[in-house]
């Protein structure tokens, strides 16, 4: 396969490679974010990767919100069989359930995740926290460093990061805290979908496209589900869609595509005027400062 | 081939650095629709009558509300021959640290000059930290040049004061390129309002400059991590600098055992030959000690680094606490970390005036030039030689944070 790897694409897995084997020398108890979304998809192949002959010598965490599309979870047993590693499923709904969070009515259960993640840190005393996070994705996050200091509430605070200079990574963490690690920082959307398309990565399927039921509300396709159902003049129709990010169900919305093979979204992306955030992720669109307001609280 | 390059840009307040780069991101079709509709409703609430690009760049809020650059940003672009990344640092004096941090793993360095105010103290500082970092290539853009109607006159000049000011500096060869970000002028579209400038536009220049390797040294292979499985035992790390071949005879520094790579791994596949930056994993053909913190030298190829316990070194000072002689500190270098004292600081740069001058501490922000005791003998190299096997962090003994970042200049052999 690493003949068909760009050499530009080759150069940013041997840095990710890097960055996993620094997080394995320097933590304790570190755990990988996977969310079934792409770019987890990715970090987990590169962990294999990194740590090759050798297992994924740590577990790997889903924050659950129990608005799942079905394709991911599917997904997400299938990877966690084939490479025999411990999964800890950290549930928004346990923690609903349990009373120790409260859902509020008409509002996502994006901000519950900070808590449920929090919740999860704390339980089993993680130090590090891999995540699947690019600086290209957002604003705040190209000032995110790719390892990233956490006081014990999980905050960040964008105005005290640690400098991070050459390729020296710092593990060390303030008593309480913990570090999150973005492995993949300088990947692009297009340098993960051209990584996807040469190493052969399996998706969940609901990244190509296919048909749905789906209505539109503030210009998002949205999925019919148990959690999504149109209100007053939604119409509900059966289009061509495919997902570009995959979250939670209730903020996660599709575009119309035709692109049912990776080499067919790489064309597509090869053409788009519209960011991928943009285009799906009702969540970001709250206010220009949306994401670094979720991060300072302590958001992936 | 497409490959990697990358930037940093510095400039002072108000010369345009923010424009400047969301201008060579939409002109080279790299802004999205949605981010552009974005800062067109931000720059509409702020009652501007035209789209600020520079609100691509500012990510932070309180970024925003000062219009000013805080922290490095990254962006990252492509044109059809190279992917690019950008970092975005600031030029305020009082985040020297942040442009330092940037600079750090630049190729090129893009130097804003307000073509109004000419050379100013903070264009003489960005040129010495771009020198002190090692960064290859320096490049000035002239912006504003709209506002003293594109004259040449003032362009030359401009470029002249740099030259004299580089020479005391050991600054890189400058490439210099009148601009107006604004306008769009010689960012991506060859300007018609500068007919006497034949040179490149700013996106020609940084798609085709050559970035030249590393002088020839041996293969350097920090160990990370032993890697077991399966009756297999891999030493993993990345490479550093020259090439490291199936059959090379290597010694473990600082140990100094000698022997001989039989296999270099992959996930991919097996290796003949691996090349710098790839992160690998070898099998040796002795059963000899070998554990993170080692490097694998390859006994062929070119100069070897060196086993020393003293470092002279300069430094930025990029953590809250001030730095005095007798601190108790660990160096972190490479994937080795050793406890360390600091004997002497030699001399302080003074920012203004960019002259050594004495002194008895180095508090944030400051650069200096320093001498470390080190508890156990380490592996470096002279950061000229080779900037990752020659840089180093200073950590809190007690916390960890990060004190300082380090060059190494000179080293005394054990």
């Amino acid at each position: 396969m690493t003949a068909l790897i760009r050499p530009a694409i080759a150069a940013l897995q041997d840095e990710s490679i890097y960055i996993l084997r620094e997080v394995l020398a320097g933590f304790e108890r570190p755990a990988l974010l996977f969310s079934g979304g792409k770019d987890s998809a990715v970090l987990l192949r590169l962990a294999e990767k990194a740590y090759w002959p050798g297992r994924i010598p740590f577990p790997v965490v889903h924050v659950d919100t129990g608005h799942n599309f079905p394709e991911v979870l599917e997904f997400r047993d299938k990877r966690i069989a084939e490479l025999d590693v411990e999964l800890v499923v950290a549930s928004v709904q346990e923690l609903i359930d349990t009373g120790q969070i409260t859902e509020r009515p008409g509002h996502s259960r994006n901000r519950l995740q900070t808590a449920a993640l929090r919740d999860v840190i704390q339980r089993h005393r993680f130090d590090a926290l891999l995540g699947g996070a690019r600086r290209d994705e957002e604003k705040a996050r190209a000032k995110e460093r790719v390892f990233s200091v956490r006081d014990e509430f999980g905050g960040w605070d964008p105005r005290a990061q640690r400098p991070e200079l050459w390729d020296l990574y710092n593990p060390h963490v303030p008593s309480g805290g913990h570090m999150r690690v973005f492995p993949l920082s300088n990947w692009t959307e297009r340098d993960i979908w051209a990584f996807i398309a040469a190493d052969g990565i399996d998706l969940p399927s609901i990244y190509y496209a296919h048909e749905r039921e789906v209505f539109e509300r503030d210009g998002a396709l949205f999925a019919l589900t148990p959690w999504t159902q149109p209100k007053g003049s939604e119409q509900v129709r059966v289009e061509q869609v495919r997902y570009r990010t995959v979250g939670d169900a209730t903020c996660t919305g599709a575009v119309r595509s035709r692109a049912r093979t990776v080499d067919d979204v790489l064309t597509e992306l090869a053409s788009t005027r519209i960011t991928e955030r943009g285009a799906t992720r009702v969540d970001d669109q709250a206010s220009e400062a949306a994401m670094e307001d979720r991060k300072r609280e302590g958001y992936f | 081939m497409t490959d990697l390059l990358r930037v940093a840009t510095a400039g002072s307040v108000d010369d345009g650095k923010s424009t400047l780069i969301g201008r060579l991101l939409h002109d080279s079709h790299n802004i999205h629709l949605d981010q552009l509709a974005a800062i067109s409703q931000a720059s509409r609430r702020r009652g501007l009558r035209d789209t600020d690009l520079a609100l691509l760049t500012d990510g932070l809020r309180a970024e925003r509300e000062q219009g000013i650059t805080i922290d490095v940003a990254y962006r990252y672009f492509a044109t059809p021959t190279r992917n690019i990344v950008l970092a975005d640092t600031p030029g305020h004096v009082q985040y020297t640290r942040n442009m330092v941090t940037g600079a750090s793993l630049a190729d090129v360095a893009v130097v804003l000059i307000d073509a109004e105010l000419g050379v100013v103290e903070q264009t003489r500082r960005h040129i010495a930290i771009a020198a002190l970092l090692g960064v290859q290539h320096l490049t000035l853009a002239v912006n504003k040049m709209d506002k003293v109607r594109f004259q040449e006159k003032i362009f030359t000049d401009i470029v002249e004061q740099v030259r004299m000011l580089g020479d005391g500096l050991d600054a890189p060869e400058v490439v210099a390129i009148p601009v107006s970000a604004l306008h769009g002028d010689n960012v991506v579209r060859r300007s018609t309002e500068m007919p006497w400038y034949q040179g490149q536009t700013l996106l020609e220049h940084l798609e085709s400059v050559r970035i030249t390797p590393p002088i020839e040294l041996a293969a350097r292979l920090p160990i990370q991590l032993v890697i077991r499985g399966d009756g297999y035992r891999g030493y993993a790390g990345r490479l550093l600098a020259g090439e490291l071949s199936v059959g090379a005879e290597v010694t473990v520094l600082p140990a100094g055992v000698r022997s001989t790579i039989i296999g270099i791994d992959t996930a991919d596949g097996a290796l003949d030959v691996a090349r710098p930056g790839q992160s690998i994993s070898v099998r040796l053909g002795d059963h000899v000690d070998v554990a993170r913190g080692d490097v694998l030298v390859a006994r062929q190829g070119g100069e070897s680094p060196m086993v020393t316990a003293h470092l002279s070194a300069q430094v930025c000072v990029v953590g809250d606490r001030a730095l005095r002689v007798g601190a108790n500190v660990k160096v972190r270098a490479g994937t080795q970390e050793v406890r360390a004292v600091l004997t002497d600081i030699a001399a302080r740069m003074d920012l203004g005036s960019l002259r050594p001058e004495s002194a008895s501490e180095l508090c944030t922000n400051d650069l200096g030039q320093v001498s470390v005791r080190l508890a156990q003998p380490i592996v470096a190299d002279k950061y000229r030689a080779c900037r990752h096997t020659g840089s180093f962090l200073l950590l809190d003994s007690d916390s960890g944070g990060t004190i300082a970042a380090g060059m190494v200049t000179e080293y005394c052999q054990n």
